[in-house]
């Protein structure tokens, strides 16, 4: 409703005086049902994979695919990532420079940079052993979940860029408060799609 | 990189086959391709002529207006629709000499079946209930736009661009041949390795993510864009029925784009998801697709279930009746309709006790489907009802839809199902669900609203006629069909040997027709309404004497909806206001007003994703790296622009509201008896029994 | 009648130091789960039966920790709109999920 009370506004902005809360409302909670509906789609891939686990057809399973110092690496770093996040989140909420958001974000793109480079060079590996999406049912399932949420993350980093550059133009102006906000909540929702895949994916898969 | 063209080349192209290979196959392939052709020019050459292309670009292909861009969505709906129905005809004159053999190859005829499937229900009846929810929901709840305006235009360019892709398929290659679902392995790479099912893939995963987010704009939109006061419970049945739709298409899509993807990936990278070998399981193709193919059925009968609420209240003077009932109702079915997914496959080998499972869920969704039919029923009861076009076609639905359902609860029993799968009683269920219960409320809809829309009414003869013929053309081309498939004709074949099957096969053949001269008759309908449409004009925006907010703006309305947000206390606001006796109050206040700023970014996703899609059904790679790219840049270059609001003057606001009150206090008020007279210019004298 | 928003930034970092403490209670929380969730599988303390069920189970209240605190989600009035959201996405994913593997399931058994 177009008179909402300042006070409807999402927590962790702080733009809730007069006439830009209720658009910044309106904005957040659309990103809120689109990062629903990616959770269904995350969701299914989980359930698809979850009917492939057996289906390796004799070729390399979750043992083989499975390190677990570098999952704990990329868990760590991804973990790392969300917080760092969360800092700017709050800097951008109780301080006015752009610099000190700037430096925080900067952490979490660098901590997300590294996740996928580890992640890389996991597919490096898994290519090397043979473990091709094109080499068995299970595989294929496999390199589709980690890689979507990959290609998330990788979109994630490209979304950041952007708004590093749009915190440059334009300063900490409400609109961009409200599009860094809906940026952080695409990032912990990303770390919440990771906790399913250590557990279900590669430490489930070792048990 | 041995050629620019990927896999493309100049023996794809089917313009000329006839000439290569005479015979009526080729020359229907060659025709469709011609007339594709022929008519892409037609119309580039009529914008050249006509001096129009600046007008497109700058009134409709950049404007982010919702009624606009709903407009568009239903332009693209005909065009697709002209081709299904086109195709319709065909697929009945191949099925009438069918007997050991028919006019078609069997590719071919597979691929139409495909075709008018993957046309009819992804760029027919989703663009119309699109064009629809867009056009009506901010007018209904109080509100000037969506509450994501150029994420309404992006949704309709990939829409648009799912719809180029299966028109081009039509000049450049073959399309798939494995129906509207396109199930793997047979659609996969080792049977059809051609472009048919890429084309199938990228069309519906660009336009399901069109649709997808449509779905969220709308949901978004309901939740926080309604005008103060109106609450839940005052919201018109339309924008209930839209909104859960919304939440439909939100959950409903990412399954199938999850199904296509992964096709995508069999196809293109090699995996195997749903191939034969090294652990793919087509299986998990089928219960993917269902899982959203379920709900899409509810996502496309709900809005009709809106339009036929708002119809009957109309056109029978009353309040509702059971308002209440229906709002849950339509909430039970959208959730329940995820639920049942499985009666698609009874037969796929799962227990019993799966079977039975969803069979009761299915079983179960009929009860609130019978809920709104005895609502609808019940307002119609001792109201005073007017005999127009909607009115016809609603009575037509009533029967027809009916008997449509109850075919329905037969499928429903896992053991009878069994008998019938996979034959044409099937075809004759979803055809008599989805032409009387969702295409009749579209055509309706369009009698009501197109006034809204463009200022003045349709001719209501035509109308009545074109309804008659769409009632009778149904009747004879569907119903048959469930006559031949309880006796054993099985759907999708491109040949039968028992003869008993000619004269019921006739009978549709004759059906296709009388529904072609429908369709006929809803063009003509159109053309005899421009043509008379001094006489038929409705400026002053309320033919029809409406109950919603919609109704309380002039025909067409301003590009703002309302000079001054409306203030709603109770449903039906509009009428309330006219029982009161106080409609057409002039605000005390005009300010200025701010509108979203026209942009190329639907325009530049249509062009994009069209592109992508083409790569890569092709193996275009340069192209497709090309198109993902100069998007994203565009996209990212747009968001470092500002881009200031457009500012309707208070001064302007005022001038334009006040010539349309001013011309309000001029007119009489013409009465029910006499609205689809000359003398109905859109103000109506208000008889509602009981309007609050 | 915009409020001064230097007075605003000192009279609030109180707050501020609170979310943050909040915010790494998270951090903290995180951590135990992601390494108890580990130490199931490595330690070998846990039995092999018990291993999966105990990987869901942490895994469910990592992610309700990460919605509590990283994504703000909570029972107050105003994030009631988003929480119902939630809720319904997963009773929907359930619904998908679990008849998903039901099904298949079912049919490689049958098969």
């Amino acid at each position: 409703m177009s008179n909402a009370k300042p006070m409807n506004a999402h927590p962790g902005m702080n733009l809730g005086y007069g006439e830009g809360a209720h658009d910044a409302e309106v904005k957040v909670f659309g990103f809120w049902v689109f990062l629903m509906s990616d959770l269904v789609t995350f969701g299914l891939v989980f359930a698809i994979f979850g009917t492939m686990v057996e289906a390796t057809a004799g070729g390399p399973g979750p043992r083989e695919v499975t390190n677990l110092h570098s999952v704990a690496i990329q868990t760590a770093l991804l973990l790392g990532s969300s917080f760092a996040f969360s800092w700017a989140s709050l800097s951008m909420k109780y301080h006015e420079g752009r610099w000190r958001t700037l430096f925080y974000l900067s952490f979490a793109a660098t901590s997300a940079l590294g996740f996928l480079i580890i992640e890389f060079l996991d597919f490096r590996h898994w290519i090397e052993i043979g473990a091709v999406p094109q080499r068995s049912g299970y595989l294929s399932a496999l390199w589709a979940l980690v890689g979507l949420h990959g290609l998330h993350v990788a979109a994630g980093l490209l979304w950041v860029g952007a708004m590093t550059a749009q915190i440059l133009i334009f300063g900490l102006t409400d609109d961009i408060k409200s599009r860094v906000t809906r940026l952080g909540l695409y990032w912990h929702f990303l770390d919440i799609v990771w906790v399913g895949i250590f557990s279900m994916v590669f430490l489930a898969g070792i048990a | 990189m041995d050629n620019i063209f990927g896999r493309l080349t100049w023996a794809d192209v089917t313009l000329f086959e006839v000439f290569k290979d005479p015979s009526i196959d080729t020359a229907v392939a060659s025709a469709a391709a011609w007339i594709a052709v022929l008519g892409a020019v037609a119309v580039v050459a009529l914008l050249t002529f006509t001096r129009r292309w600046g007008w497109l670009w700058r009134e409709w292909l950049t404007s982010v207006d919702h009624k606009k861009i709903g407009i568009m969505y239903m332009v693209l709906g005909f065009v697709m629709f002209a081709r299904g129905i086109f195709e319709g005809v065909v697929m009945r004159t191949h099925q009438a000499t069918a007997l050991d053999g028919g006019i078609l190859t069997p590719h071919h005829w597979a691929e139409l079946f495909s075709t008018h499937g993957t046309v009819m229900i992804f760029f027919v009846a989703m663009p119309f209930i699109t064009g629809f929810m867009n056009y009506l929901i901010p007018l209904q709840i109080g509100a000037r736009d969506m509450a994501f305006p150029m994420l309404n235009q992006i949704s309709l360019g990939l829409t648009a661009a799912g719809a180029a892709l299966v028109m081009i398929s039509l000049v450049l290659g073959v399309f798939e041949t494995g129906g509207w679902t396109a199930y793997p392995p047979f659609t996969g790479a080792a049977f059809d390795p051609g472009p048919g099912p890429d084309y199938w893939v990228w069309a519906i995963v660009i336009s399901g993510f069109g649709s997808m987010f449509s779905g969220m704009n709308f949901a978004v939109t309901i939740y926080k864009m309604r005008a103060p006061g109106m609450k839940y419970l005052h919201m018109p049945v339309f924008c209930w029925t839209a909104l859960c739709t919304s939440i439909l298409l939100t959950f409903a899509l990412p399954p199938l784009t999850v199904a296509g993807l992964m096709q995508g990936l069999d196809r293109l990278a090699g995996f195997h998801f749903f191939t034969n070998d090294l652990g793919g399981n087509m299986m998990n193709y089928a219960n993917l697709f269902w899982m959203f193919g379920h709900p899409e059925v509810y996502i496309l009968i709900l809005p009709a279930y809106g339009i036929y609420s708002e119809l009957t209240s109309t056109f029978a003077a009353k309040q509702l009746y059971g308002y209440t009932s229906l709002v849950w109702a339509t909430m039970s079915i959208a959730v329940i309709s995820f639920c049942v997914w499985l009666h698609h496959f009874f037969t796929m080998g799962q227990s019993p006790t799966i079977n039975a499972a969803f069979g009761i869920a299915t079983a179960i969704i009929a009860v609130p489907t019978g809920v709104k039919v005895y609502v609808w029923m019940a307002t119609l009861w001792r109201g005073r009802i007017r005999f127009t076009t909607p009115i016809v076609y609603m009575a037509g639905f009533f029967i027809l839809f009916t008997i449509g359902g109850f075919s329905g609860i037969i499928l429903a029993n896992p053991a009878i199902n069994y008998q019938v799968h996979n034959t044409q009683f099937i075809v004759a269920h979803f055809h008599n669900v989805l032409l009387p219960g969702m295409l009749f409320a579209i055509f309706a809809g369009i009698h009501i609203w197109f006034p809204k829309a463009f200022g003045f009414r349709l001719h209501e003869t035509w109308g009545k006629v074109t309804a008659a013929l769409w009632i009778a053309g149904f009747s004879m081309t569907f119903l048959p069909l469930y006559v031949v498939g309880l006796m054993g004709y099985p759907r999708r074949s491109s040949a039968y040997d028992n003869p008993e099957f000619v004269p019921y096969m006739i009978v549709t053949l004759l059906g296709a027709f009388v529904l072609l001269t429908a369709f006929a008759g809803l063009v003509g309908t159109f053309v005899v309404s421009i043509r008379n449409r001094r006489d038929l004009a409705v400026p002053l925006g309320d033919p029809w004497d409406g109950r919603t907010l919609e109704w309380a703006t002039p025909a067409p309305p301003p590009h703002w909806n309302f000079p001054v947000i409306p203030q709603v206390r109770a449903r039906d606001a509009f009428a309330l206001e006219k029982v009161e006796g106080r409609p057409y109050v002039v605000p005390e206040e005009y300010r200025d007003i701010h509108l979203p700023p026209s942009t190329m970014a639907g325009v530049m996703c249509f062009l994009a994703t069209t592109g992508l899609g083409f790569a890569l059904t092709w193996w275009i790679w340069w192209l497709a790296a090309l198109s993902a790219v100069s998007v994203l840049i565009w996209l990212i270059g747009h968001s470092l622009r500002d881009h200031p609001h457009v500012v309707i003057p208070a001064k302007e606001v005022h001038r334009s509201n006040q010539a349309w009150i001013e011309a309000i206090d001029l007119a009489t008020p013409v009465d029910r008896d006499h609205e689809t007279k000359r003398m109905n210019r859109g103000f109506a004298a208000t008889d509602m029994a009981e309007a609050t | 009648m915009k409020p001064n928003i230097k007075t605003m930034v000192r009279s609030v970092t109180g707050e501020e130091s609170e979310e943050r403490s909040f915010y790494s209670l998270g951090l903290v929380l995180s951590i135990l789960l992601t390494v108890a969730s580990f130490a199931t599988v490595i330690s070998g303390l846990v039995p092999r039966d018990w291993m999966i069920p105990g990987l869901i189970v942490l895994a469910i209240v990592q992610i309700v920790v990460h919605l509590r605190i990283f994504l703000h989600i909570d029972l107050s009035r105003q994030k009631r709109e988003d929480l119902l959201m939630l809720l319904f996405t997963v009773l929907l994913l359930g619904i998908m999920a679990f008849g998903t593997l039901w099904i298949m399931s079912n049919l490689a058994v049958r098969m």
